[in-house]
């Protein structure tokens, strides 16, 4: 089992933070501009499947598989959007534990709670980055 | 003194509600220092608490593991557990409007006013102004605008402190800007 990369994204679109980890292939975009096409995509894929739901949801839209990996997706209640590609083999509801964990311990730790970090600006904290690296090394399916 | 504040004192990481109080009051007594007029002081709280609260909210959403709410009703209980949470109070959620869009909290002290006696030229003052900001600012991050401002407080002779919160509207998802 393998995590590839990680995005978060704030409300508004922003793309916050980055990191990969088993990523073999690259687009040829520079990352704003992939972060702009996966944040679109999420964005319609969430009211594609709100709409077309035969009643109503919970939790929307979670993840999605193709033949070589999963596309995660997180969403706490203050629209911030964590974005975790694993391999196939790993379940969404393992990497909803994790994001959550990301969330609680990582992202309000060490980003909302650094007075020097303004809500809605990219994270650059070198701690931010240790931490978060730190944590996906640590979980259970991370090769 | 314990009411204010207390996460559990033996935690060497946490202040004591007391610390919290006295320096909440060495701010409010500088702010009126510098900026002299009271209405400017009230302003200044409520854009502390504001940026307080897009703070909070978030180390809120990730201890309480909560959803969004459904409804202002539900948004009341969440207000509620949070003044418990992170000041160690109960208010009480009441006077209900019939539309179901407006309620108060009752607070039976003034929770940041422990030590505090208003002089007569502060009487205008909202002394607590920074919750009402806070409130402001937690709820705009979970998509909720309200307005919400005192409308009895103990420090000026009422019988306990009354903080009334009005829904004005749901904020939509922002759709992701355009390609140029």
């Amino acid at each position: 089992m393998t995590i590839y990369n990680l995005y978060i994204f704030h409300e508004n679109g922003t793309l916050l933070y980055y990191q990969e980890w088993h990523r073999r292939k690259h687009t040829e975009m520079s990352r704003e501009e992939e972060g702009k096409l996966l944040y679109g995509m999420i964005f319609s894929m969430k009211s594609f499947v709100n709409k077309l739901s035969p009643s109503d949801l919970k939790d929307g839209f979670q993840s999605f598989k193709t033949s070589k990996y999963r596309l995660n997706f997180y969403e706490t209640a203050s629209s911030v959007k964590f974005i975790l590609n694993t391999d196939t083999s790993v379940t969404y509801s393992l990497v909803k534990d994790l994001l959550k964990a990301v969330y609680a311990q990582v992202f309000v730790e060490y980003a909302v709670k650094n007075p020097l970090y303004k809500p809605g600006d990219p994270i650059l904290s070198l701690l931010f980055k240790n931490k978060c690296d730190h944590f996906i090394k640590a979980s259970s399916f991370y090769k | 003194m314990s009411r204010v504040g207390g996460r559990s004192s033996t935690d060497p990481k946490k202040v004591s509600g007391e610390l919290f109080s006295l320096t909440y009051g060495s701010l409010v007594a500088q702010i009126l220092k510098d900026y002299e007029n009271v209405d400017d002081v009230n302003k200044q709280l409520e854009k502390m608490g504001y940026n307080i609260g897009v703070r909070l909210i978030e180390d809120f959403l990730a201890r309480t593991n909560s959803g969004k709410c459904q409804d202002f009703r539900e948004v009341s209980e969440k207000v509620q557990s949070a003044f418990k949470m992170f000041l160690n109070i109960s208010p009480t959620v009441t006077s209900w409007s019939a539309t179901s869009d407006e309620f108060s909290l009752i607070f039976d002290t003034n929770p940041l006013a422990e030590f505090v006696e208003l002089p007569d030229h502060c009487y205008n003052l909202r002394y607590a102004n920074i919750l009402a900001g806070a409130l402001r600012g937690a709820l705009e991050m979970v998509h909720i605008e309200i307005a919400c401002w005192f409308i009895q407080d103990t420090l000026k002779g009422d019988n306990f402190t009354e903080l009334r919160v009005k829904f004005i509207r749901k904020i939509e998802d922002t759709i992701p800007p355009g390609d140029d």
